[in-house]
């Protein structure tokens, strides 16, 4: 199959407009007989969800949590970019767009970046007319601030609690559609499969996680927006429900799967303190526009940071990088953090910290002008830690954050099955190989308000799409397939615990596909995977039945997912021989240490086609090419 | 550290339920207190014994998913942070502690300590938003807005929606959380138009849900994870007052 990315001709900055001239509209009065599915109710989808409400389409909302406000978009932090220039700085949407395709190492899609950065701007102006509570300055006007990656003040942000803000935006126009009754919403229901009738997605099963009953849901249509997969390392920064089963899952029924190694590591957490630990904490990246990363120069200096003297410490990302400093993009920042734990000047208990130090700006501005930026992550980091970081500063790890990788979709977000839309985190294409701060956001609500309803509509008015009800045999087999399976992992019956399996897999994951990999690292994970894959189903236990509420039997299907899903992201990082970004192959960096991209041989999506279980999934290439943001050696120095 | 659990077990929503004692020990300082309860269901799973059912997700305090009742109080001991926020440190050695779910007539159980909130989703639906369909916005600037309104719009917007309030009330009422999302949009520009329709829709699904009165206790300002004013429901009070004269 030939990977058509149906990117519009004529110059990168027409080729939205023009492509939005050219697509199909359907008819006001015929969008109400089109049913379409939204599954999640992060950004993207409860944007998505609400806006195709609004145009008279059907829709059916479903996410696995009680109410669509959980969704993991909540958690963001600390901003979204829109190039509005209202700081006077230079900005403008070709300088957003050359700074997120630079920021990707290269590796994303011009046209795709392009649009993101012209939509942006009116995402702000939305989420103000819902009533987001963004900073504003004392003439009453909208604030911004910088962040990893850019020179400029581009940020939009609500205290330390973006993504909230933004999240209930989406979530009360959502609900608005609810009550009027345009959108029916589905709450405790996970998606287990989809299904494909002549071709085309015409619907899901899903199970009701209250009963158990599994539930086939026809429509014409199918966005998925179900999040990322860092999860796969077991310690992220993730909330602990999110999984990958909804795109796996569309991956074995034909959706390719795109560049799965491209995974972030994100540079600002608070480190691990306990074997029992459960998850990681995000500190935002914001804290590096204030705070100063450093390391003793001693190795193994175990003095009171604030007992070590000026002219002792490395303020290392200051020192390779003079011009940007410590707001490197994520990427360099992990590795070097990494890299100097790696050679013995970590910090903290377990020597695997570095320090994020406020005591500059403390002095020079005062306590409160620190507090008022960033006091409820201050608060945070003491409740987590018990420590005080006004007077000590802060320690951080880089943990497993974001997923540049997801389904493959085209220019319109449509996957490599028709009729299968694929939004926010889930699909692959704005980011290249590492994500900017603040550009989850901007993404998730650009493809959910305004690219979706365009591409949508496109597709339904240009595609013959015939009837098709539940009770339809494709239903009841896919059915049947989720009840064996189910049946199957309650009947193992064996001596561990699902947690225990993704634990594993996950010390696997970060140990040979973290923040640097080789490749002999990665052909070890791919002799454990299996063996672990294979454990699982054979002493994995799960009490209760089916019929319940059974949170064991809801992990457990994840788990089994991501045993899968780790295989691929390690045969997608064995098989790209080059850096770049978050994948840093240890065998391919420059002189100074950098990622070291190999443009004639990979300047390519990597898409893996499922061929069936037992057998090796094909890989596709979609070429990348660069007609305005020329390749260069990423320099931030 | 050794530990004793007290925790509500109750299969479904119509079965009688109870506390069930569990010891567990291995327990440590930083560990939290959800993440002692994953320890204990390690346990209970590996001897094919139904894990403890607790919903939870972000597990730093914002997405508002986890609704313990710890030792009598929402959230538990400390002000100011969900029960995902609670690390064993809190605690003394050999400590009993008391787990059950938030108690209301409008928030049914579902199994042991996860509830059913939908109501609140209800009660946003019934006016809890602004009317702006997607694209059509003006520029963001065109709307001054003073830091202070700004801030005390924030302060309502801050609400996570985890019911604490409504846990800690003695009338189980969602006073806080309905005054919240009517200050939080209320007080901002954007949300004039809508404000008498706002107030009116969601108090009167508010009291269709079976939630009670508020009768001024506080109770809920105490216990909310967000510390949200009982200010919001003098706010909430005065629009309800205003909707109906003018």
């Amino acid at each position: 199959m030939e990977l058509d990315s149906r990117i519009p001709e004529g110059p990168l900055e027409k080729k939205w407009d023009s492509s939005r001239f050219n697509m199909k509209l359907v008819n006001p009065a015929n969008r109400l007989k089109y049913h379409i599915i939204v599954v999640g109710t992060g950004l993207a989808g409860s944007a998505a969800a609400a806006s195709l409400a609004e145009l008279g389409y059907n829709v059916t909302s479903l996410c696995y949590h009680e109410s669509p406000r959980r969704a993991h978009s909540i958690a963001a932090q600390g901003g979204i970019n829109a190039p509005k220039n209202y700081a006077n700085d230079g900005d403008s949407i070709y300088r957003l767009f050359y700074d997120t395709i630079k920021g990707g190492d290269y590796r994303s899609r011009e046209a795709n970046v392009y649009r993101l950065a012209q939509v942006s701007g009116s995402i702000i102006d939305q989420c103000v007319a819902q009533g987001v509570p963004f900073a504003r300055e004392y003439g009453g006007l909208l604030e911004t601030r910088s962040f990893g990656g850019t020179q400029v003040s581009r940020t939009f942000f609500a205290r330390g609690q973006t993504g909230q803000q933004l999240l209930l935006g989406a979530y009360q126009s959502l609900s608005r559609q609810i009550g009027l009754g345009a959108v029916k919403f589905l709450g405790r229901r996970e998606m287990l499969d989809l299904v494909v009738i002549d071709g085309q997605a015409r619907g899901i099963v899903v199970r009701n996680l209250i009963n158990g009953n599994l539930e086939s849901i026809a429509g014409d249509a199918v966005i998925l927006a179900t999040g990322g997969y860092s999860n796969v390392f077991f310690l992220s920064t993730n909330a602990r429900q999110c999984n990958a089963s909804a795109i796996w899952r569309a991956y074995k029924r034909g959706a390719f799967f795109a560049n799965p190694c491209f995974t972030q590591i994100h540079p600002t957490c608070i480190p691990v303190s306990s074997e029992h630990q459960s998850k990681l904490t995000l500190m935002s990246e914001s804290l590096r526009n204030d705070g100063r990363i450093w390391v003793p120069k001693a190795v193994g200096d175990k003095r009171d940071p604030n007992q070590i003297p000026e002219n002792e410490r490395d303020y290392y990302l200051e020192r390779l990088y003079p011009s940007f400093g410590n707001l490197v993009p994520r990427d360099v920042a992990s590795r070097r953090a990494k890299e100097m734990c790696d050679k013995g000047y970590g910090v903290g208990a377990t020597s695997m910290a570095v320090y994020l130090d406020f005591r500059d700006n403390i002095k020079r501005h005062g306590k409160p002008w620190v507090a008022e930026k960033y006091a409820n992550l201050f608060e945070m980091y003491q409740e987590i830690t018990g420590e005080n970081a006004y007077e000590a500063p802060m320690r951080i790890y880089p943990a497993a954050h974001y997923t540049m990788g997801g389904l493959w979709i085209d220019y319109n977000m449509m996957s490599t099955i028709p009729g299968l839309f694929v939004l926010g985190e889930a699909n692959f294409s704005d980011h290249g190989a590492n994500r900017l701060g603040a550009s989850a956001l901007m993404q998730g609500l650009a493809d959910g308000y305004f690219i979706i309803p365009y591409t949508l509509s496109d597709y339904l008015a240009s595609n013959k799409i015939k009837a098709v009800a539940n009770s339809h045999s494709a239903f009841k087999d896919s059915e049947q397939s989720i009840a064996s399976m189910i049946k199957k992992l309650l009947s193992i019956s064996g001596n561990r615990a699902v947690e225990e399996f993704h634990k594993e897999l996950g010390d696997i994951m970060c140990q040979h596909c973290g923040m640097a990999r080789n490749a002999e690292g990665l052909k070890k994970a791919l002799e454990l995977i299996p063996a672990l894959r294979e454990r699982f189903w054979s002493s994995v236990r799960i009490p209760g039945s089916s019929e319940d509420f059974n949170q064991e039997l809801e992990k457990a299907q994840q788990v089994a997912d991501f045993l899968e899903l780790g295989q691929l992201i390690v045969e997608d990082a064995l098989q790209r021989e080059e850096s770049c970004g978050s994948h840093f192959r240890e065998e391919f960096e420059t002189e100074d240490g950098e990622a070291k991209r190999d443009d004639d041989r990979f300047s390519h999506v990597a898409a893996w086609e499922f061929q069936g279980h037992g057998k090796s999934p094909m890989l596709h290439k979609e070429h990348l090419s660069f007609e305005y943001a020329k390749p260069s050696q990423r320099s931030y120095k | 550290m050794h530990i004793t659990l007290n925790i509500w077990r109750q299969k479904d929503r119509n079965s009688q339920g109870g506390l069930v004692t569990y010891e567990l020990s291995d327990v440590t300082p930083d560990m939290s207190l959800l993440e002692a309860l994953d320890l204990l269901n390690l346990g209970l799973v590996r001897t094919g014994v139904d894990a403890i059912a607790f919903d939870n997700d972000c597990r730093e305090g914002i997405c508002g998913t986890c609704c313990l009742q710890i030792n009598g109080r929402p959230h538990g001991p400390l002000k100011g942070v969900a029960a995902c926020q609670i690390y064993m440190r809190s605690f003394e050695d050999n400590a009993t502690i008391i787990i059950e779910p938030f108690r209301a007539k409008a928030f049914p159980i579902v199994k042991d300590l996860v509830i059913d909130r939908s109501a609140f989703d209800r009660i946003i639906q019934a006016g809890g938003f602004i009317s702006v369909k997607t694209g059509g916005a003006p520029d963001g600037n065109t709307l001054p807005i003073s830091k202070h309104t700004l801030e005390t719009a924030f302060d309502a917007a801050a609400c996570i929606g985890c019911g604490a309030c409504v846990a800690a009330c003695k009338n189980a009422s969602a006073m806080l959380f309905v005054a919240a999302k009517v200050a939080h949009l209320g007080r901002l520009p954007q949300g004039q138009p809508e404000r008498k329709q706002r107030a009116l829709g969601m108090v009167a699904q508010m009291d269709s849900e079976g939630f009670g009165a508020c009768s001024n206790t506080y109770a809920c300002q105490y216990e909310c994870p967000k510390q949200i004013s009982v200010d919001n429901i003098a706010f909430l009070n005065s629009e309800i007052l205003r909707a109906k004269i003018f």
